[in-house]
């Protein structure tokens, strides 16, 4: 009863203060409204869990779940580097590579450009992962056939996206290289592909959060005994679900970095944008 | 129209690739029979027999097309081999988690634009729940709502909610803020009030977005759909399919399940394009 009531308090107290912080305009009360609001909804988790007796067979409290994290942090560091750095990271590099090369091949050839772009286009929207099992029985159990799957998951959203950013140049733009007697290769590397790079990030970012869901699906059809995707599967049928909780944290804290780091270098790169400015 | 050529092209150079990769991926197996009856195989039998295999690495386009319509078009629809009736258990999931995905988006996103605290503190947490990668959990979620007994359709659906409510509500608040200063002003001279201004201006300015979203949601429902059915033991739908098909090795299943769920993925998406289009023609935005 004591957590229930501490829930509601403390769920009150986190509303009226972003209620109060939402209304400033510094940066850090920007910072602190989203920060509140999680921590509220973690601290309401753990009161509702309590409060109400839930087993934690279906919903372990976040104490439970950061015990766990420490506990076996060796466990999780192990699947962490066999799913993550082995499998998604892999694949994600030769993927989008693949991607950028066959896109710059594509624009050349503007036949190519109009048959493979709407093939690439529905492509991109089927449900990939499902070639996922017969990718398991080419490459076998290892991370080698993650990384395949990844490869295929992330190359059609980037050269769709990267396609597509090298056609965003104005016939001016391509006019005014031309009258400095420029070749394909230096417009394409100092204007079409900086140009370009908006889009591509894009493409990237999407492919970041693809890349880990494709890794750790892929190991739901066979897999060696390390991985996250391994361990989410055994667990739940452990009724470990504490341990898949763990899992779940360093899937988001992985993917959160990736995409954040992907960001980052976009922010980097591509500094002259309009939506990089004024911020 | 000038696409088709190219398009065509590209299709055919794709099934001249998956003929020849299944030459090369199923050759090793009919060499190695071969051997062991002490034949000696010309070339056109060694292709021949890799293109005819039961359980390739890599079937023919043939093949599984001739398992497509074995599957589709000579089973009865409610029979339990016939490929339509998986797709139907597949859909149904799909759209009430597309259904349920788009309303939760919708109210969110209505919730952001017009409520300043939602929109700092909801926002970035809408984000953040996308980088937990769902379709990893969705084996837990399946198991943990069959324990509180909630079975059959709905935990498909939640992984399907969850995977496209996110498109609609990022598409929306986009759209429900398009509207410029100008217009926004002019409804202010009208005098209109805070409903008004939803439904004459911010609601018929969001259309665009809400169906480019749309589309990006039903395909990610799908996945959601197939993915959800792996863990529940393999009973019906197209993600069981899948399973079933890559425990007993059978490789012409699995290709015939995938390329249902493409047809299956292009139809829905062209579903929501027709809708489209039909409702911009009317209202003068198309």
């Amino acid at each position: 009863m004591i957590w229930i009531v501490a829930g509601l308090i403390v769920w009150a107290l986190g509303l009226w203060a972003n209620v109060r912080l939402s209304k400033r305009k510094t940066s850090a009360a920007a910072l602190a409204v989203p920060v509140i609001f999680g921590l509220v909804l973690v601290f309401v988790w753990e009161a509702v869990v309590r409060g109400f007796g839930i087993s934690p067979v279906l919903l372990p409290a976040p104490s439970v779940i950061a015990a766990r994290f420490g506990q076996s942090s060796g466990v999780l560091w192990q699947d962490f580097v066999q799913t993550v750095l082995k499998g998604a990271l892999t694949g994600y590099v030769l993927g989008c590579g693949a991607a950028l090369l066959t896109a710059i091949v594509v624009d050349r050839f503007d036949f190519l450009r109009r048959g493979l772009l709407p093939v690439g286009n529905f492509v991109a929207a089927l449900p990939i992962i499902g070639i996922a099992p017969i990718l398991v029985m080419w490459f076998g159990f290892d991370w080698q056939s993650k990384a395949a799957v990844v490869v295929v998951m992330v190359f059609f959203p980037v050269l769709v996206n990267a396609v597509q950013g090298l056609a965003d140049t104005s016939a001016m733009q391509r006019d005014l290289m031309r009258t400095y007697a420029a070749g394909y290769w230096t417009s394409l590397w100092k204007l079409r592909l900086p140009a370009a790079l908006p889009f591509i990030f894009n493409g990237l970012k999407i492919a970041s959060t693809l890349a880990l869901i494709g890794a750790i699906v892929a190991e739901f059809f066979g897999s060696p005994i390390t991985g996250m995707g391994f361990r989410i599967s055994t667990s739940v049928g452990l009724l470990q679900l504490d341990l898949v909780w763990a899992e779940i944290v360093v899937a988001a804290l992985a993917g959160s970095a990736f995409y954040g780091g992907v960001a980052l270098i976009e922010r980097a790169a591509t500094f002259w944008h309009p939506s990089q400015r004024g911020r | 129209m000038k696409n088709v050529i190219p398009v065509l092209t590209v299709v055919l150079a794709i099934l001249v690739i998956w003929y020849g990769s299944a030459v090369m991926l199923n050759k090793q197996w009919v060499l190695d029979q071969a051997a062991r009856q002490d034949r000696v195989l010309t070339t056109p039998e060694l292709i021949a027999e890799t293109w005819a295999q039961d359980k390739p690495k890599l079937p023919a386009p043939h093949q599984v097309a001739l398992e497509l319509w074995d599957t589709v078009a000579m089973k009865k629809p409610t029979s339990k081999r016939s490929l339509v009736y998986h797709a139907w258990v597949t859909m149904s999931a799909t759209v009430l988690g597309f259904g349920l995905g788009t309303l939760l988006g919708f109210a969110l996103a209505v919730g952001i634009v017009y409520n300043r605290v939602m929109d700092k503190s909801v926002m970035p947490w809408v984000i953040a729940s996308q980088t937990i990668p769902i379709l990893a959990i969705a084996p837990m979620i399946i198991v943990v709502l069959n324990a509180i007994g909630i079975s059959g359709l709905l935990p498909k659906a939640m992984i399907s909610m969850y995977l496209s409510f996110f498109p609609v509500v990022v598409g929306m608040v986009k759209g429900l803020r398009s509207p410029d200063a100008m217009q926004l002003d002019q409804m202010r001279t009208w005098s209109a009030t805070r409903a008004q201004e939803f439904w004459r201006l911010r609601l018929p300015a969001s259309m665009p977005y809400l169906f480019a979203s749309m589309k990006i949601a039903m395909a990610a429902s799908l996945v959601g759909a197939i993915v959800g059915e792996l863990p529940t033991g393999a009973v019906a739908g197209l993600g069981a399919r899948l399973l079933a098909g890559s425990y007993y090795g059978q490789t012409i299943q699995i290709w015939s399940a995938l390329l249902m769920a493409a047809a299956l993925a292009a139809a829905l998406v062209g579903l929501i394009g027709l809708i489209q289009r039909i409702t911009l023609k009317r209202m003068g935005m198309a």
